[in-house]
């Protein structure tokens, strides 16, 4: 049906001809060609099943707002669902399947969906699946989900590359047709650096099938000239195939690039994403043409009037042989004109209006032979697959066949829509233009810049211009408005004169017949691409949904991947008048960016894998690597988490640690630890006010360990302190928290206590810093001899500097084990030599290092907390027993006001304890502990949880910490703790202690 | 993505350079205070359609606070000032008037 026309295809190289395959098939197209406009070529309109019904669906658009030719290209990593046939450009080896149907295309059992349309109206889902409740999860979801939907999702790694590109200009134009073009040149001229994005491969957009003249010389030569000259310009950046997805504040722009889609060529990139920030910008984004709502409008071979225009003379396809156009306005015309002229034949063209005078061009298609039905309309689309014949009934009835025509395609419009969307995206206003039934941009309500000036100008058809004449004046003057927005000069210069063909006013027809019943009302669909009909919007409005947005969700008009680019003013307008109000009232729904879809490759861009994030090392993390280091992420550090030996599991390698650390020594990397330096003569008193215990008492060359809370009162890091010198104290916090207790830090002093004489500084990666832990951590140390680290030289939780070995070192005596232990801080650049000092040093005295969870596994032993174990952002010092740290003496801390908030000392809060559990077994880490009874929601109530849990090898049995409802005052209850895997254990409510309660071990 | 101006280091940055800090002007209330007072101050703020004044902290630069006057409406920044205050500078808040009549510090419509 659908034929190659020779005299037409402006856009193909028909020298060369293009191999691809569809759904197994093997085609031939030419250069140049759109994937759908070669299958339109090859007599394949048939190209997908609808979303909900399995309808079967044609191509509709020529363009971005396609909403049914989707498919699925590529295989394996190049795999890509959900792409536009319309905008696919043609290669050599093309691989397309189409989408959503089973077993295939041309038979989809799905369809029976079709026949029960009847029943499965907008909300069909909420209502009808709503009970039993489990069955929703394990019946009707996976159900629905197999059914339907688009394309599936692809199984492999994208074997593509990204980039993201970060560009600068004064003016930034949105679309390269001829407006943008025109924009562009006015602004360029005044010396703005401007940057021009267009989607398509080619410029000049639709003026080029429609032909007119600008200045006396025909469309075409002006395109090439304009972009003969803007390529000279230095301060002009051209870019096609590169789509304006975004306008954000303050003329922030994204421009999403397809570098080699085109192509079979998949070298370099293959998408950009330009990040432009723009002084100004014009949004010449054009406009779509609207599909008219009549029954069966959805069956192959209905297309935009337009769209069939743009293959005849763009492609040089015939998309059928005999065409009947249905229309409210005089721009569907020169679709029946141009078929004409290329040997078609066009059976009549429907006019719901009725002209007092036939307008130039209602006479020239009359002149050339063409039926012309005023006051007419489509009653039904019959056939199935691909369209037969229409019944023709008169607008202003209910749907009366009149005359059944026979065509295999309707060409349809329903008037034109500016593609508001990129100036919406950051606050654009829309006015409704009661001319052309439409809604524009307010030019005086534009985004808004930093200096709450516009920064967002419309131009050409996107600022409702139709006619060369009315657009290249506007986008002249729109260029040279943004150029001047933007600081610059624009030299008076007359706008260039575009050609005028008087045309009649189009009518605002919303459904076809005006009284259509509801029979054909509900086979006309407004969203193709998620099967919604006129019948659901009205549907949506009866049952409350007043709201655009409501009747949007629960219809789901409009939120396809086609973001209803063809159905939102008709939906909106049905919505209007089920609910007896203009359309104004009504309102548009929000637009959001992108444009059109972008790949989540171009948004990630180089960030993916290595580079994804930056990982952070200690200065040993490689001779980690090397001995048997099994990682573990804390932050954007990675720590061992153990020292795997050969032959030995990681659960082994973690008991040989915790053993081997008690019994001998070990050696931990704890380099991530933060470290503030905190200096001044104010330092003392304003460290008293970050920690809930005093600072400013402690003598220099001592440590003390201290507790930090938000104003909230809530525990947010902790760590031990040391005194340098009078003005000088050095806070160690957790590893996670060095940067927000930084910035915790900066944050008070800058904003509420500027007038302090204080200094702070992270110097975190500036030092190494090694644990030496267990009864021979002294002995090494004296090996490396230098320093008298003797029982009375360095007491414990007291720090000394010296000379070790010749190496320059501060030495802590601080533990977080219970042991014996120093900890070890020198230039991170010394940090590795350090470290193999130590284990030569150590190695006949059994020195092994130990990884995070030996560190673990030894603190809870001792019952030490852990911040983001023990606490969780909701847990206060109190409720881990720490009143000790809460200092009373103090008239003020962080947290402290807090504290005295009612809540704070209720005792029915979750407090600390240890838990075992009766048969020695490990209670699961999270699991909580259920209560008698159940809550309004009929779960088991609960009493406690735990927040720690291990199998300790010392003492062979499972240990764990948790909170648990006034747990220090019910030590020997036991309490049960049902687990994910079925099983509940039982566990003894004892002192969190478990190992070396006197604390003898850790002062030898 | 917001443009700022840091008024320390006078860098004009894109927003991803910054860290917002919720609003400005709190006042503290410590121990003594009153339950409403301190509840104010640790949980209710202004959520004005207009004028807002917050705090932002120049987090990949000179890492100083500093306070914005923003337009939560149109986006437009009236300014930025120093963190070390207690009010907006009065040229700030004339200007502010200037733009948004009927507005003045510390009244909200």
């Amino acid at each position: 049906m659908s034929a190659r026309l020779s005299a037409y295809g402006r856009l193909l190289n028909k020298a060369r001809s293009v191999n691809f395959t569809f759904n197994g098939k093997k085609f031939r197209g030419y250069e140049g060609d759109t994937l759908a406009s070669a299958l339109l070529a090859n007599g394949q309109i048939l190209v997908g099943r609808s979303f909900k019904y399995h309808r079967p669906r044609g191509i509709v658009a020529a363009g971005v707002e396609e909403p049914n030719a989707l498919v699925n290209l590529g295989v394996e990593g190049n795999f890509e669902p959900n792409q536009r046939a319309t905008t696919t450009e043609l290669f050599e080896g093309l691989l397309a399947t189409s989408q959503n149907h089973w077993p295939s295309l041309e038979f989809d059992l799905g369809a029976l969906n079709s026949k029960l349309s009847r029943f499965m109206p907008a909300g069909f889902y909420y209502k009808m699946f709503i009970h039993p409740r489990p069955l929703w999860k394990y019946v009707y979801e996976p159900f629905i989900r197999h059914a339907a939907g688009l394309g599936k999702a692809p199984k492999n790694r994208d074997a593509d590359t990204y980039e993201h590109f970060y560009a600068f200009c004064d003016v930034l134009v949105i679309g390269g047709g001829i407006a943008g073009l025109h924009s562009a040149k006015a602004a360029a001229k005044s010396g703005a650096r401007v940057i021009v994005l267009e989607q398509s491969a080619h410029w000049g957009g639709r003026a080029l099938v429609d032909g007119g003249e600008v200045d006396g010389s025909p469309v075409d030569n002006v395109v090439d000239k304009l972009l003969t000259e803007l390529s000279s310009l230095e301060n002009v950046t051209l870019r096609n195939r590169a789509t304006g997805a975004g306008i954000y504040d303050h003329g922030y722009a994204l421009g999403y690039e397809r570098l080699t889609d085109h192509t079979s060529d998949n070298a370099g990139p293959r998408h950009r994403l330009w990040r432009i920030r723009a002084s100004h910008v014009v949004t010449a984004t054009g406009a779509i043409e609207r599909p008219l709502s009549f029954s069966g409008n959805d069956v192959p071979g209905v297309m935009l009037a337009s769209a069939v225009r743009d293959y005849v003379v763009n492609y040089g396809v015939g998309v059928g042989d005999r065409t009947v156009i249905v229309t409210n306005n005089d721009d569907a015309y020169r679709t029946a004109i141009i078929l004409k002229k290329s040997g078609l034949v066009v059976q009549a063209i429907l006019d719901a209006r009725m002209l007092a005078v036939d307008s130039p061009l209602v006479a020239e298609a009359k002149s050339v032979g063409i039926r012309v039905l005023m006051g007419h309309a489509i009653s039904k689309v019959l056939g199935g697959k691909r369209v037969t014949a229409i019944e023709v009934c008169s607008q202003a009835g209910r749907g009366t066949v009149l005359e059944k025509i026979e065509c295999d395609t309707v060409a349809m419009s329903g008037g034109w829509s500016p593609v508001v969307h990129l100036w919406s995206h950051c606050g654009g206003k829309l006015i409704w233009d009661e001319n052309f039934s439409m809604f524009r941009p307010d030019v005086d309500k534009a985004p808004k810049g930093v200096d709450g000036t516009a920064f967002v100008s419309p131009a050409g058809s996107a600022n409702g211009h139709f006619g060369l004449m009315e657009l290249i004046g506007d986008a002249h003057a729109m260029g040279q408005g943004a150029a001047e927005a933007a600081g610059f000069v624009c030299k008076r210069a007359s706008a260039p004169e575009g050609s005028y063909i008087e045309e009649a006013p189009m009518v605002p027809v919303w459904l076809m017949p005006q009284g259509a019943n509801f029979a054909l009302r509900s086979k006309s669909w407004l969203d193709y691409q998620n099967d919604v009909k006129v019948t659901d919007v009205q549907l949506a409005a009866q049952e409350g949904f007043e709201s655009v947005e409501h009747a949007k969700r629960y219809t789901t008009l409009g939120m396809a991947t086609d973001q209803g680019k063809l159905s939102n003013i008709n939906g909106l307008a049905i919505l209007s008048d089920a609910l007896n109000q203009p359309i104004p009232q009504t309102g548009t729904t929000t637009f959001r960016p992108p444009y059109t879809p972008i790949s989540l490759g171009a948004i990630a861009g180089e960030a993916r894998g290595e580079v994804f994030q930056p990982v952070r090392r200690t200065p040993m993390h490689d001779w980690h690597d090397a001995n048997g280091a099994s990682w573990e992420p804390v932050g954007q550090w990675r720590r061992p988490y153990a020292y795997v030996q050969p032959s030995e599991s990681i659960q082994d390698a973690v008991m040989r640690e915790v053993k081997n650390t008690r019994e001998n020594v070990g050696l931990l990397d704890a380099s991530t630890l933060g470290k503030i330096l905190v200096k001044g003569p104010d330092a003392g008193k304003f460290l008293d006010m970050l920690y809930t215990n005093v600072m400013s008492t402690l003598k220099s060359g001592k440590c003390r360990y201290g507790l930090m809370c938000n104003e909230n009162g809530f525990l947010i890091d902790d760590g031990v302190v040391a005194r340098i010198n009078e003005e000088t104290f050095l806070c160690h916090t957790t590893t996670g928290g060095a940067e927000s207790i930084y910035g915790h830090m900066e944050e008070w002093l800058q904003t509420e206590w500027w007038d302090w004489n204080v200094y702070v500084a992270n110097v975190t990666e500036q030092f190494a810093q090694i644990a030496l832990v267990g009864p021979n951590a002294r002995q090494v140390l004296e090996r490396l001899s230098g320093m008298d680290v003797s029982k009375d030289a360095l007491k414990f939780m007291e720090w000394t500097d010296g000379l070790l070995g010749g190496f320059d070192v501060r030495i802590f005596r601080i533990s977080f084990s219970g042991e014996l232990s120093f900890e070890i801080v020198i230039r991170s650049s010394e940090g590795q030599t350090f470290w193999n000092a130590l284990i030569k040093a150590g190695k006949d005295l059994g020195i092994m290092p130990y990884g995070t969870e030996a560190l673990h596994i030894l603190r809870a032993e001792k019952g030490f907390i852990m911040i983001g174990d023990e606490t969780d952002g909701t847990v206060i010092p109190q409720d881990l027993g720490l009143h000790w740290a809460l200092s009373k003496k103090k008239e003020d801390y962080i947290g402290k006001r807090a504290h005295a908030r009612s809540h704070m000392s209720n005792p029915e809060r979750w407090q600390l304890v240890g838990l075992e559990t009766l048969d020695g077994s490990v209670l699961p880490d999270g699991a909580y502990a259920v209560a008698e009874g159940v809550n309004a929601n009929g779960q088991n109530n609960v009493q406690g949880r735990v927040t720690s849990s291990y199998h300790s090898p010392n003492l062979n049995k499972g240990i764990a910490m948790g909170l648990v409802i006034d747990g220090p005052n019910r030590m020997g209850q036991i309490i049960d703790f049902p687990g994910t895997d079925g099983k509940t254990y039982q566990a003894k409510i004892v002192n969190s202690v478990f190992y070396d309660p006197e604390g003898e071990k850790q002062n030898v | 993505m917001l443009i700022l101006t840091c008024p320390y280091c006078g860098q004009k940055s894109e927003e991803t350079e910054f860290h917002s800090g919720g609003e400005a002007h709190l006042k503290r209330f410590g121990p003594g205070s009153t339950d409403e007072d301190f509840q104010e101050y640790l949980f209710v703020r202004e959520n004005p359609k207009g004028v807002h004044f917050e705090r932002w902290r120049h987090i990949y630069g000179c890492g100083k606070w500093f306070h914005a006057a923003r337009c939560t409406t149109t986006l437009e920044i009236f300014g930025t000032y120093s963190a070390q205050t207690v009010k907006p500078p009065k040229e700030l808040r004339d200007k502010i008037s200037a733009k948004r009549p009927g507005w003045s510090w510390r009244t909200y419509p």
